[in-house]
C-alpha cells in the first residue's frame, strides 16, 4: 500500500517535471513573445498541477494535502490573470505579433467574428 | 447572506491553515473572520464579484471538464514544441462571448488563458468580445466554434 502510494506520487511528480522542462524548452524555441507565452503555459498549468498533485498523494490524507490543494487553486486563479496582463501589455505597447496561416503564409491581421480581417496597424 | 458565506469561507481557510485546534486559536479564528467580513462589508467589497459563492455548485462539473480540456490542449502544445519543424500558425482572432455577468465573462476569459495554446489578450465588455491569440489556426478556429463559450454560459445559468 505504502509502495503504491510512492509509485503514484513519483509518477505524477515525474510527468509534471517533464512538462515543466518541455515548457522551458518551448520558451527557447518559440519565435515571439506571444507564442513563448503559450509554451510557458504548459509549465504553469498542467506542469504545476501534476507536481503539486504528486506531493498531495505523497502527503496522504493530512492537512498538508489540503494546503497543497489550496495552492493548486491559487495558481489556477492567479496564473491566467498574470498571463492576460502580460499579453495585454504587449498588445498595448504595440509589440507586433508574428502571424501565420495554416499553410505557412503570413497572416494579415485580426480575424473578426464575421470572418473579415482587420489589418494589423503598426 | 453573502457576508455570512464569507465568514464561513474565511473560518474554513483559517482551520485548514492553522492545524492547532485549541479553544483559544479557534476562537481567535472566529473573531478574525467576523471582523474581516465586517470590514469588507463597510468597504462595500462583498458583492457578486467580491465573493461569488453561488458559482461554487456549478464548479463541481465545470472544473473537471476544464481540467480535461487543459490536458488535451497541453498534449497538443507539447507535440508542437517537440516537433522538429515547430509547426505553428499564430493567429489573432476575436471571439464572441455570450455571458451576461462580468464574473461569467471573466471565467470564460480565464478558461481560454488556462488552456495552453490560447491566450485572451484583450476584453471588450461593450460588445462582449475577447481577442484571443492562438498558437495554431486550428486552435483559434476551435475557440471561435464556441464549445467553451456555451459551457461557461451554462455554468453561469446554474449560478443564478
Amino acid at each position: 500500500m505504502e509502495m503504491a502510494q510512492h509509485i503514484a506520487a513519483y509518477l505524477f511528480l515525474g510527468i509534471g517535471c517533464l512538462l515543466i522542462l518541455i515548457g522551458g524548452f518551448g520558451i527557447n524555441r518559440m519565435p515571439d513573445v506571444y507564442t513563448r507565452m503559450h509554451a510557458a503555459s504548459v509549465s504553469d498549468t498542467l506542469g504545476a498541477i501534476l507536481v503539486l498533485f504528486g506531493l498531495m498523494i505523497e502527503a496522504g490524507p493530512t492537512l498538508v494535502a489540503l494546503k497543497l490543494a489550496i495552492i493548486i487553486l491559487l495558481l489556477l486563479f492567479t496564473g491566467p490573470v498574470a498571463t492576460h496582463a502580460v499579453a495585454r501589455a504587449a498588445l498595448e505597447v504595440g509589440v507586433k505579433p508574428l502571424l501565420r496561416t495554416r499553410d505557412g503564409k503570413p497572416g494579415k491581421g485580426i480575424i473578426e467574428p464575421d470572418g473579415s480581417v482587420t489589418p494589423w496597424k503598426d | 447572506m453573502r457576508a455570512v458565506a464569507l465568514v464561513l469561507t474565511l473560518l474554513l481557510f483559517w482551520l485548514v491553515l492553522s492545524g492547532h485546534y485549541t479553544l483559544w486559536l479557534i476562537g481567535a479564528g472566529i473573531v478574525s473572520s467576523i471582523a474581516i467580513a465586517a470590514f469588507a462589508r463597510r468597504m462595500a467589497a462583498i458583492d457578486d464579484e467580491g465573493h461569488p459563492v453561488e458559482w461554487l455548485v456549478g464548479a463541481i462539473t465545470y472544473w473537471p471538464w476544464l481540467l480535461w480540456e487543459i490536458v488535451k490542449a497541453t498534449w497538443d502544445v507539447v507535440k508542437i514544441i517537440l516537433s522538429p519543424r515547430l509547426d505553428i500558425s499564430p493567429t489573432l482572432i476575436r471571439v464572441k462571448a455570450s455571458q451576461k455577468s462580468s464574473v461569467g465573462l471573466n471565467i470564460y476569459a480565464n478558461s481560454i488563458t488556462l488552456t495552453p495554446g490560447t491566450i485572451s489578450a484583450a476584453l471588450s465588455s461593450t460588445d462582449s468580445t475577447i481577442l484571443v491569440h492562438a498558437v495554431t489556426q486550428d486552435g483559434a478556429e476551435a475557440t471561435a466554434e464556441g464549445t467553451m463559450d456555451r459551457r461557461v454560459t451554462a455554468y453561469e445559468g446554474r449560478a443564478k
